[in-house]
């Protein structure tokens, strides 16, 4: 178990934000996690980022988002893994309040995806796969996930409508929330219909690209019991990579870096999958879903997709995910997403997640990846 | 122009040159220097033979910046027959002919394009086997 608490949440809804710079998201996003937290200073920064030195031709975010947040002076740092960003940052500010060098610790994942339309963004979101050897052969992300999904229907004879239900489960949970993005309901015979963007990966497969700010502030587990009325405990917190290409896995359909950070996040919070209300995972194509569930231990390898099919993935289901709607329904902006899901489960665990509430939550795990999985961070967190 | 950043790579677009590990023997493309089985230096130059088959595929539709003008394509996860998988478009077939465990071989195609004044970025893609002799 970690020493470390949050004391304050907050966020923006993920959308098309054209009026609003990614310095305003920042800083509306620290605003409300201020509020909550009921302080005004913290001692360090974390940005987690993805895209801002290729869309908005704007490095340096720890320095920016510090002046811009009326925090100047403070330590302050970007955090990089491709769309894993989010949650490394939380990583870091754990490390941080853990040894002891850091009091207060605000983390930040911010994406301003709009600056540009098209093609630059899907090529900006290619930059989280090996350059030389993959992206320059004109592999994009969604085209990483197709290569997934297109060998696990080979290997474990499934169809395309069999993971239909990952994308109406996110979808009929992104309807309860109002910050997310699509706040439709997906019917699963519109899901296999749905316009190609590398397939089998459709538009109703794949998480929409979204800009969006998430905070959260952490303090060390003592203080935040005086601080705070609800303070939720990071009982795990654990990071774990993979080759960059899936080219280069042994067996690119198991999620190496998915298993040993749930793994050892797991054995440091004392718990196992039985004991886990919630999870919120990566579900960025459908695919991920299911390797996420397998490689978590949720279900067997192969099995992941059952857990939709069946009707286990819902509020009320076995292990309730995407329970705001996910990447898919809440949206993805890149590197802000970890946070997200840190943001989503905290208010979960607090009883404060109205219409998206899952009954009884007290233990929530959170697994945020980068690129096709060369970047797993999973975080534990309870009451 | 990121000419040098292309021409460092002419011997692996152009032959498909990787390494071998001295300590357990495994051919590794792309080359890494450091073994990704043992760990171990791998630097013995070695040219793979370019026969493969496909692992798994997925034709783009949504195309990054700079391979908007040949959306939509194919690219493939190909098992080489020395062992390493690489991935590269598949070129010379249709999407209704591919399938998994489809033989294909190296072939030298133009990669990208980088508008009508800018360089051209060639390198290897796969096509299906042209003579059932080359395949083992």
């Amino acid at each position: 178990m970690t020493n470390v608490s949050i004391i304050g949440i907050g966020c923006t809804a993920v959308n098309e934000h054209w009026d609003t710079s990614i310095r305003h998201l920042a800083w509306y996003a620290i605003e409300a996690a201020l509020d909550d937290a009921d302080i005004s200073k913290v001692d360090a920064l974390y940005v987690g980022n993805m895209l801002a030195g290729q869309l908005s031709q704007q490095n340096h975010l720890g320095a920016l988002v510090a002046d811009f947040a009326g925090l100047r002076g403070i330590e302050a740092v970007t955090v990089e893994a491709a769309d894993a960003s989010g949650g490394v940052a939380l990583r870091q500010a754990v490390l941080a309040v853990q040894s002891g060098l850091v009091e207060t610790a605000l983390v930040v994942g911010v994406e301003k995806m709009t600056d540009q339309t098209g093609s630059p963004i899907t090529a900006a979101l290619a930059t989280g796969l090996d350059a030389d050897y993959e992206a320059m052969h004109g592999l994009t992300a969604a085209g990483a996930g197709a290569l997934l999904m297109r060998r696990y229907m080979h290997e474990y004879g499934v169809s395309v409508s069999d993971f239909a239900g990952f994308s109406v489960n996110a979808h009929a949970n992104g309807a309860d929330n109002p910050l997310a993005m699509f706040r439709n309901r997906l019917k699963a015979e519109a899901f296999a219909k749905a316009s190609p963007i590398a397939t089998p990966v459709s538009l109703f497969d794949a998480a929409p690209a979204g800009d969006g700010a998430a905070a959260v502030i952490v303090v060390n587990s003592e203080k935040a019991m005086d601080m705070s009325p609800q303070p939720i405990r990071i009982l795990g917190s654990a990071l774990a990579t993979d080759t960059l290409a899936l080219h280069d896995r042994k067996n690119p359909l198991w999620l190496g870096a998915a298993e040993r950070s749930a793994q050892k996040a797991m054995a440091m919070a004392g718990v196992t999958p039985d004991d886990v209300d919630l999870f919120e995972l990566h579900d960025a194509f459908t695919v991920l879903a299911a390797l996420s569930l397998e490689a978590a231990g949720f279900a067997a390898p192969g099995a992941g997709w059952q857990l939709a099919r069946d009707g286990q993935i819902g509020r009320d289901g076995r292990i309730p995910i995407s329970t705001f709607g996910g990447l898919k329904a809440r949206g993805n902006p890149g590197g802000a997403t970890g946070v997200y899901q840190i943001v989503e489960v905290a208010r979960q665990l607090r009883g404060q997640a109205e219409a998206c509430q899952v009954p009884d939550a007290k233990i929530g795990m959170v697994q945020n990846l980068g690129g096709a999985g060369a970047t797993a961070v999973t975080h534990i967190l309870g009451v | 122009m990121e000419v040098s950043r292309h021409w460092r790579l002419q011997e692996q677009r152009y032959k498909l040159v990787g390494e071998t590990c001295d300590n357990c023997g495994v051919k590794l493309f792309p080359p890494r220097d450091v073994c990704l089985e043992c760990a171990a230096p791998a630097k013995e130059l070695y040219t793979f033979t370019g026969l493969g088959e496909v692992y798994s595929y997925t034709t783009i539709y949504d195309a990054p910046a700079g391979f908007e003008q040949q959306a939509p394509y194919s690219v493939a996860l190909v098992k080489l027959e020395e062992g390493p998988i690489v991935t590269a478009q598949l070129t010379d077939m249709d999407e209704d002919e591919m399938y998994i465990g489809m033989p294909v071989e190296m072939v030298t195609r133009k990669l990208r394009t980088d508008g009508d004044e800018g360089m051209i970025v060639y390198g290897y893609k796969f096509r299906p086997v042209q003579f059932e002799m080359a395949v083992k």
